[in-house]
C-alpha cells in the first residue's frame, strides 16, 4: 500500500478535527485541512480527500469540487520541490518566456510536469507580487527575483544535485 | 518634506518592529484614541470626512462602506472585519510590502476598523504564495495577543477583537469581495449576487466588511491625526498618500509612498529613474492588469481616482505596468487575456466562454494566422463583456478594459500582424 492509499496519520486527523471544531462552521477548515495534508504528504490523494471530507462532514464530491477549484491544492503527485514560475504580464515583459524555456531544457520537462526522478515539478503561476524584481519565481517557499540565464542555471544546478537523502541547502 | 505615514516604520534591513518598538515609534495612537475616547460612529465619521477611498482597486469610500453595517455592539451580534490581502492583480506588489514591513500597522488598522463597525472577529485573507508575510503576520498577531492588543476587553474598553489568518488556496477571483467570502466559507470561490451586500449579509450571513490592506493601514493614522491632516496629504481632491508602483523596462522598478495625485510622469521619471537606455515608453496600464491602457502622451495625468478616470482608465491599485517600444503590444494583450481566461471562476457563460475565445483570437493574430475579421470579433467581445452587469462580477469587464483600449491604441500593430502573418518585431529580430 502506497502512502497515497494509507489512512491519514492519527495526529494529522486530530489536527484537522481540531481545525474544524475551531471554526464557526466545519467546512471553513476545508482549504486549511487540505493544505495540512499537502504539507505533510506532498499532495492530496483520493483516499486522503475522502478522509478529510469525513472529518469535515462533507461528501468527497463536494470537497473535491473545492479542492480542484484552487490551484495551490495539488490533486496529483508533485516532486519534492515545486517551482512556481510567474507567467503574468510584468515578468513576461521582462523576458520570462525565454527563461522558462531554458529552465525546461535544463530540467527536461515542460511546465506542468515533474522530472523523472521525482525531484522537481514546474508550474506556471499568476503574478507573485514581486514585479519590481521581475522575472520572479518561487522554489518551494523561497522567492527568486531578477532572474537571468545565470540565475536559472544556478537554481537548476542546485536542484540537479538534490537527492532524496540530501536536499540542497 | 513629504509625510509618509504608511511606510515611516518600514526598514527592510531591520525587519518589522515588535509591539514595543511599534509603540515607541508612534504606533497604537490610533487604537488608543478610538477605543478610549471615541464612539464607534465617531470613528466612522472621521474616516468618512477624511475622504479615504478603497486602495484595492474599486475606490469605494471607506467610511461609507462601514456606515452600512448594522449597529449592534460586537458582544451581541456576530460580525466580521476582513482584510483583503489576496494581492493577485498582475503588476501589483504594495500590500506585500506593508505586511512584510510593518504587520502591526495592519493589525492596528483592523482593531480600529473592527471597533468602528463593532465586529469581534478579524480575518486576514492572505494569498498562499506570500510566505514571508504569513510568518511575520503570525508572529505579530501572537505579539499583539501577548501584549493585550488583541483578545477580550482591549484597553479596558469592553471591546474584544481577535484576528485569524486564512491562507488562500489560490485563484485571482478570491480578491473579489463576495468570492472571498465564499472561499472563506470553504466553498468554490464564486462571486455572489448583491444585494444583500456583505455589510449586511456576508460571511455565513453575518455583517462583514472587506477592506484592502493598504486601506486599513491608513485608518490608525486618520484617527490619530484627524481628517483634515489626511486630506491635506493629497495633492488634489483625494486625501492621503498612495503606494505607487512601476514595473517594466525602467531603470529602478519599485514602489513608493507619495501624495495621492502625484503626476505619473514624476513617478516614472524621478522615482523609477525613467526608461532604460534603448527603450522608449509606448503605453501603460496605470493600475494593474484590469485597467485600460493610457498612451505615452498621457503621462502627465495626476494619479488620483477622478483624473485617471477622465483620462479613460482607472487608478486601480495605482501600480503601473509600462509597455516599451520594443515589446509587442499584441503579445502583451495575449498575456493579459490568457491570465483573465485562466482565472475566470467559470460561473457565468459570457466570462467562462468569452475570455478563452478572446485569448485564442489573440494567439492566432500573434502567431500569424489571424484574419481581418478577428478584429471585429475582438471588438464584439469588448462591447458585449465590457459594461458592468453583463456578467456576474467585475472580472470580465476588467479583462475587457485593456482589450478595448488596446484595440484603439494598437490598431496599426494588429493590422501589421495580420497582413505580415506574424509579429513584425519578431520578424525584424
Amino acid at each position: 500500500m502506497s502512502t497515497a492509499d494509507a489512512p491519514l496519520p492519527p495526529d494529522l486527523r486530530a489536527d484537522i478535527a481540531a481545525m474544524a471544531a475551531a471554526e464557526h462552521h466545519a467546512r471553513m477548515a476545508a482549504i486549511p485541512a487540505l493544505m495540512a495534508v499537502q504539507a505533510r504528504l506532498g499532495w492530496v490523494s483520493d483516499a486522503h480527500l475522502a478522509d478529510v471530507a469525513g472529518l469535515l462532514g462533507l461528501s468527497p464530491a463536494d470537497l473535491d469540487g473545492v479542492a480542484t477549484f484552487f490551484n495551490l491544492v495539488f490533486r496529483r503527485p508533485v516532486g519534492r520541490h515545486v517551482i512556481l514560475m510567474c507567467d503574468s504580464v510584468s515578468c513576461w515583459i521582462m523576458g520570462r518566456d525565454a527563461l522558462c524555456a531554458r529552465l525546461c531544457d535544463r530540467l527536461g520537462i515542460r511546465p506542468g510536469q515533474t522530472t523523472a526522478d521525482g525531484a522537481v515539478t514546474l508550474l506556471p503561476i499568476v503574478c507573485l507580487g514581486h514585479c519590481d524584481h521581475a522575472p520572479a519565481m518561487l522554489v518551494d517557499r523561497t522567492l527568486h527575483g531578477d532572474l537571468d540565464e545565470a540565475g536559472i542555471d544556478r537554481i537548476a544546478n542546485a536542484l540537479a544535485a538534490d537527492t532524496p537523502e540530501g536536499p540542497p541547502t | 518634506m513629504t509625510e509618509r505615514p504608511l511606510t515611516a516604520m518600514i526598514d527592510p534591513a531591520a525587519g518589522p518592529p515588535d509591539c514595543a518598538a511599534y509603540g515607541r515609534a508612534g504606533g497604537w495612537r490610533g487604537a488608543r484614541a478610538a477605543l478610549r475616547d471615541m464612539t464607534p460612529d465617531a470613528v466612522i465619521d472621521v474616516v468618512t470626512r477624511s475622504t479615504l477611498r478603497g486602495r484595492g482597486g474599486a475606490g469605494f469610500g471607506t467610511g461609507q462602506k462601514w456606515s452600512f453595517v448594522p449597529k449592534e455592539p460586537a458582544a451581541t451580534r456576530r460580525k466580521y472585519l476582513i482584510a483583503n490581502a489576496d494581492e493577485m492583480e498582475p503588476g501589483t506588489f504594495k500590500d506585500r510590502l506593508l505586511m512584510e514591513g510593518n504587520p502591526l500597522q495592519l493589525i492596528e488598522g483592523m482593531i480600529v476598523a473592527g471597533y468602528a463597525i463593532q465586529a469581534g472577529h478579524g480575518v486576514i485573507f492572505l494569498r498562499g504564495e506570500y510566505h514571508v508575510a504569513l510568518d511575520r503576520l503570525t508572529r505579530a498577531i501572537a505579539d499583539a495577543r501577548a501584549t493585550g492588543w488583541l483578545g477580550a476587553d482591549i484597553l479596558g474598553s469592553g471591546f474584544g477583537f481577535d484576528i485569524h489568518v486564512h491562507t488562500s488556496g489560490g485563484r485571482y477571483i478570491c480578491g473579489e469581495e463576495t468570492a472571498l467570502l465564499t472561499a472563506l466559507e470553504g466553498k468554490r470561490a464564486q462571486p455572489r449576487s448583491k444585494p444583500p451586500f456583505p455589510q449586511v449579509g456576508g460571511l455565513w450571513g453575518a455583517p462583514s466588511v472587506v477592506n484592502n490592506v493598504e486601506t486599513l493601514c491608513n485608518v490608525p493614522h486618520i484617527v490619530a491625526n484627524g481628517a483634515e491632516w489626511f486630506r491635506a496629504l493629497g495633492l488634489g481632491p483625494d486625501g492621503g498618500t498612495k503606494l505607487y508602483g512601476i514595473s517594466g523596462r525602467v531603470r529602478r522598478p519599485g514602489t513608493w509612498e507619495l501624495p495621492m495625485g502625484t503626476p505619473l510622469r514624476e513617478i516614472i521619471e524621478q522615482h523609477a529613474g525613467g526608461m532604460r537606455d534603448g527603450y522608449a515608453l509606448r503605453a501603460l496600464l496605470p493600475g494593474g492588469a484590469s485597467t485600460a491602457f493610457l498612451d505615452a502622451g498621457q503621462v502627465d495625468v495626476a494619479m488620483e481616482y477622478g483624473a485617471v478616470e477622465k483620462a479613460g482608465s482607472r487608478l486601480g491599485t495605482g501600480q503601473a505596468i509600462l509597455l516599451d517600444d520594443r515589446t509587442c503590444p499584441i503579445g502583451m494583450l495575449h498575456n493579459l487575456e490568457h491570465f483573465f481566461a485562466q482565472e475566470s471562476c467559470g460561473w457565468c457563460t459570457p466570462c467562462r466562454d468569452g475570455l478563452p475565445w478572446v485569448e485564442r483570437l489573440l494567439a492566432a493574430i500573434e502567431d500569424g494566422s489571424g484574419a481581418p475579421e478577428d478584429l471585429d470579433r475582438l471588438a464584439d467581445h469588448a462591447r458585449l463583456l465590457g459594461p458592468m452587469g453583463r456578467t456576474f462580477c467585475a472580472h470580465a469587464p476588467g479583462a475587457m478594459a485593456p482589450l478595448a483600449s488596446g484595440l484603439r491604441l494598437f490598431r496599426a500593430d494588429f493590422e501589421a500582424h495580420i497582413h505580415q502573418r506574424g509579429c513584425p518585431l519578431r520578424q525584424a529580430a
